[in-house]
């Protein structure tokens, strides 16, 4: 009977190790291949670039160069920053594929666009 | 006879076909204060300024006196203006320096930089200084982040509808304090909305076409320069609801820089800063603030002076620079 028990417990963490080794070898592989992060600087009442192109999952980082605060708010409320001023950043996640187009909140002539694919 | 000269050259623009000798066509006319500035006078739509004798301005005194400031960006410390405290406390120094002191201010918005309570604060300190303790306000684009425009609904606007538009009458002229900050959409300009525009339309449906209007309201209310988000979407609905009126004044800011168009019987002018200049429109690549060497700073901002005679003349108008 006790040999049994230890048997199986033998085998069962013989699995647990392999499984565990595996599960390692994939985070590992996706941490290999995490997808960049996209900067867009703000400044002249600009986003540069205006347009992006990212894969799904990407981030994207919105940087304030500028000498006045702005916002980077999408028109379907996807995402919203706070007020930026100077030297503040806003970071946002994308993970579905579409066009996400978004604008400045207090400065609404200034717009860009992410697609992501 | 120095009054009559003095009012000969006010030009009545809603009788702009009278031939009595006084050039028009585009021509207005404003009064000055001693020690204030200058006579403004826009020719074509530029504006020029010449020195103004004391004898005549003196005589200039009205009915109505108040003072318009604008853009004071509270909390605003980068190298265009690093003290923005210092220059609205000289604005507030002009103002208690005019000869006529005026009964009230109008603060057309961009009170504060970042909407911070300290920033509101710090503006109430300074202009409880002033020779004239009313003020009213109307927001900014940069007086309503994070909140909609709570907190300045609480601090300026209790009595106010919607997002703080309003109206009141001073010496029987009937002044619409109006809200287009809020709600912009993408790639558009600046806003009234729907319910303030149907609030406006109410507001002057009974008064009688006599009675001299005076509309401010942050951003300006005719298209100066698209680009830049100089101009306001639906203003045309709500200058429609004016055009009965023999004299409307539009007073806006934003722009930081003086500009004036006159457009049958409306007359529209922006204010200066009292913080800093920005460029003028397309002179540069964006409307941020610009930089200007420091001595030359306080000549880029200021203040507007109006003074109301009677219905008979139009509003006088005088900008003066803190320097």
């Amino acid at each position: 009977m006790r040999r049994c028990r230890f048997l199986i417990g033998l085998v069962l963490s013989g699995v647990l190790s392999i499984a565990v080794s595996r599960a390692h070898r994939a985070w590992a592989a996706a941490g290999d291949s995490a997808p960049a992060t996209t900067d867009v600087k703000i400044d002249n009442f600009s986003f540069t670039p205006q347009t992006i192109t990212v894969k799904a999952g990407s981030t994207i980082t919105w940087t304030n160069r500028d000498d006045i605060p702005h916002t980077v708010t999408s028109t379907e409320s996807v995402f919203k920053s706070k007020t930026l001023d100077t030297d503040d950043k806003f970071t946002t996640t994308l993970t579905k594929p579409g066009t996400y187009s978004y604008f400045c909140s207090i400065h609404p002539k200034m717009t860009g666009k992410v697609i992501v694919e | 006879m120095a009054q009559e000269k003095a009012d000969r050259i006010l030009v009545d623009h809603n009788q702009l076909h009278q031939d009595d000798g006084i050039d028009r066509r585009g021509f207005l006319k404003c009064m000055a204060w001693a020690g204030t500035g200058a006579l403004c006078v826009v020719q074509g739509g530029v504006l020029q300024s010449f020195a103004l004798n004391s004898q005549v301005a003196k005589q200039a005194k009205g009915q109505l006196s108040f003072v318009q400031i604008s853009d004071s960006h509270m909390g605003f410390n980068k190298p265009a203006n690093p003290d923005v405290v210092a220059t609205l406390k000289a604005a507030v120094d002009k103002i208690n320096a005019l000869p006529a002191a005026p009964e009230f201010m109008l603060h057309t918005g961009d009170i504060s930089h970042l909407s911070k309570p300290s920033e509101f604060d710090n503006v109430d300190q300074i202009l409880k200084s002033a020779v004239a303790k009313e003020v009213f306000f109307v927001p900014g684009e940069h007086d309503v982040l994070e909140d909609e425009g709570a907190q300045y609904r609480e601090r300026y606007g209790k009595n106010a509808n919607g997002a703080g538009w309003y109206s009141f009458d001073k010496t029987g002229v009937h002044f619409i304090g109006l809200v287009n900050v809020m709600n912009l959409k993408a790639g558009g300009l600046g806003s009234l909305g729907h319910d303030q525009l149907e609030w406006l339309e109410g507001d002057v449906k009974h008064l009688s076409h006599s009675t001299p209007i005076i509309v401010f309201a942050h951003i300006p209310l005719w298209t100066i320069y698209p680009d830049w988000g100089w101009g306001t979407d639906d203003s045309a609905q709500a200058l429609s609801y004016l055009k009965k009126f023999g004299s409307v004044t539009v007073l806006n800011g934003h722009i930081h820089q003086t500009m004036q168009k006159v457009e049958g019987n409306v007359t529209f002018h922006t204010a200066c800063s009292t913080a800093f200049p920005q460029p003028k429109p397309g002179a540069a690549p964006s409307p941020g603030p610009m930089k200007v060497p420091a001595e030359q700073l306080k000549s880029l901002l200021g203040l507007t002076s109006v003074n109301f005679v009677s219905k008979k003349h139009p509003l006088g108008l005088t900008d003066s620079t803190l320097e």
